[in-house]
């Protein structure tokens, strides 16, 4: 394991380059490969878009500056506006959902129980399978008139509405239950990480107090875990705020296209940009979508900050 | 005695709840299992057999010729092993110079890489996209190639990992008049095994069920991916449940096998690096 370690007689350094650049350049010789593709394919994009927003340019012929009108465009289109609540809504229903979820899970799975490897296996099945298929089966099983979880409210709980889970009014809520489904088990693991870095003796501590469980719970295992729930909340804004095929694969038909009560930001800009081509309004959506992650990810950073003080 | 016998029953309820979890997580899974080996009518009728009287395993050999499967999987095993290899490769050696190395600019450097990890793909793929067109690179694989590879979420990732090791380890090799190459490879790769698993299981499952990308980028039908492919074939042929469940439970064979030969490390490593982040 440990390498042939061959004794290697010192070599005096290179004449003409100083120790000192010799180094840097062998630093730079370890980033570049990444660095360059990393420059070109994500950091110029990212200085692009900020300019195409204030354009208009359908991707050929010379771009016009048009200032901050594709802004304020966005106040009179209610495609936007709808995508813009959606987005939201989503984001709301899936964060507290599955951060509790994972955190439940996390603490029945933190006991010596037999069977935990396996659990853990599986509760990562949801995450790393393929959203096509998953979503397929979602499609079949929450099937209005023919799936079995309607089937089973009509025989046994003897529902005679029976919902359309895929219709307008319920959608955005099986688009939520979808995604904690499939992302609780990668945040359980997380969590329960961040349970076992809890020292053992503040539970001793609190049991010779007469803590019960549930103050034990609360002030010892969340005050605790904040770190680990400030790292899960960001992590999990994020990937909720860039929602997009789960809504075109629960809800979008066969010609792939979303309505007002599904469309997500991330649908909008694909639209606007692949579809119509107008690129400069596309890009300013898209600098909406990321003012609104980095306004989120700072206020629960202030917040998490100002926990720790506390 | 009572509180003994409270433990137990707490114990009880501890093992269904976890046992009821399992079943939500894998019913979907076994669903998929079940219903790609029955004929189309079958799929929903009642009462609800798990393995139908006569099971259609010709499913699995018909999915391969109703659509260009073969072609699809071609496409997508190339992109995911080219991305993963490149990933594993780039990351792993610009995180040991930011981790272990030191010179100019490495904190302003480091910290481009931060800013843009929670920077979402989707506020820039519309330049991106025109960049790489100007490039000639629409409807190639190398685009994917190009847009997977260099993450910074992957060099950031490393990057914490290395520094987890301790500089002793290298600062005795350099005595020893090892090369900075040789000690990243012959002293920092071996010991990263967690941290390169779970980055494998990050990028190879990203890239084998990338959705957005190949949408944006792969046009004609020779260079779609399963992902494409599949959702293709639901559109044209939505009620053939049957069909699309076996097309459903191949492509989701080889990251469930990626996922179980690497999944001991990749819980270490989520939940290692995870929690520095």
């Amino acid at each position: 394991m440990g390498g042939k370690v061959t004794s290697v007689a010192k070599k005096p350094g290179k004449k003409g380059l100083s120790r000192n650049t010799k180094r840097t350049i062998v630093a730079y010789s370890f980033i570049a490969p990444n660095f360059i593709g990393f420059a070109i394919f994500t950091l110029v994009p990212i200085i692009f878009s900020f300019i195409l927003g204030f354009f208009k340019w359908n991707g050929n012929g010379t771009p016009t500056f048009v200032g901050v009108s594709n802004f304020t465009k966005m106040f009179g289109d209610t495609f936007f506006k709808a995508s813009f609540i959606n987005t939201i809504m989503y984001c709301i229903g899936t964060v507290p959902l599955t951060l509790l979820a994972a955190l439940g899970l996390a603490m029945l799975l933190n006991k010596k129980i037999k069977g935990r490897g396996l659990f853990r296996t599986i509760a990562f099945f949801p995450y790393v399978a393929s959203l096509v298929a998953v979503t397929a089966v979602w499609t079949m099983i929450f099937h209005p008139s023919k799936g079995p979880i309607n089937a089973m409210l009509h025989y046994v709980f003897n529902v005679q509405n029976l919902p359309n889970w895929f219709g307008k009014d319920l959608i955005m809520f099986t688009m939520v239950l979808f995604s904690v489904w499939r992302f609780m088990g990668y945040y359980m693991i997380i969590y329960l990480a961040g349970l076992q870095g809890i020292s053992g003796e503040l539970y001793e501590a609190a049991k010779l107090d007469g803590a019960g469980k549930w103050n034990q719970f609360r002030y010892i295992t969340w005050p605790q875990l904040s770190a680990t729930t400030f790292f899960v909340m960001v992590m999990l804004t994020i990937s909720s705020f860039k929602v997009y095929d789960v809504a075109i694969m629960l809800a979008g038909g066969s010609d792939g296209r979303l309505g007002t009560s599904s469309s997500v930001l991330v649908y909008y800009i694909y639209q606007k940009a692949f579809q119509e081509w107008d690129l400069g309004y596309s890009s300013a959506i898209a600098m909406v979508l990321f003012a609104l992650v980095l306004l989120i990810t700072l206020v629960q950073f202030k917040g998490q900050t100002k926990k720790e003080k506390e | 005695m009572k509180s003994l016998k409270q433990k137990r029953i707490r114990k009880i309820l501890v093992y269904l709840f976890l046992i009821l979890a399992s079943i939500i997580m894998l019913v979907p899974f076994i669903w998929m299992l079940s219903a790609s080996i029955k004929a189309t009518q079958e799929v929903f009728s009642v009462p609800f057999r798990l393995i139908p009287k006569t099971p259609r395993w010709i499913n699995f050999k018909e999915i391969w010729t109703t659509i260009p499967l073969l072609t699809f999987i071609g496409n997508t095993t190339f992109l995911t092993i080219v991305v993963t290899i490149l990933q594993l490769l780039t990351s792993s050696f610009a995180a040991y110079a930011f981790a272990k190395l030191d010179f100019k600019y490495r904190n302003k450097l480091f910290l481009m890489y931060i800013a843009t990890i929670a920077m979402p793909w989707q506020v820039y793929m519309v330049p991106q996209f025109i960049m790489m067109r100007a490039m000639g690179l629409n409807n190639k694989l190398t685009a994917i190639i190009c847009l997977q590879a260099f993450s910074a979420f992957g060099v950031f990732m490393m990057k914490q990992f290395y520094t987890g090791i301790p500089n002793d380890l290298c600062e005795a090799a350099r005595i020893d008049g090892m090369s900075e190459y040789r000690i990243w490879w012959n002293i920092m790769l071996p010991l990263s095994k967690p941290a390169l698993s779970t980055l494998t299981i990050f990028t190879f499952v990203n890239t084998w069920n990338d959705y957005l990308g190949p949408l944006i980028y792969l046009k004609s039908e020779s260079k779609k991916t399963v992902q494409l492919g599949l959702k293709m074939f639901i559109g044209q042929f939505s009620a053939e449940y049957g069909l699309i469940m076996a097309g459903s439970v191949i492509t989701l064979i080889p990251v469930l096998v990626v996922f179980l030969l690497l999944q001991k490390n990749f819980v270490e490593g989520v939940a290692s690096t995870g929690i520095k982040g």
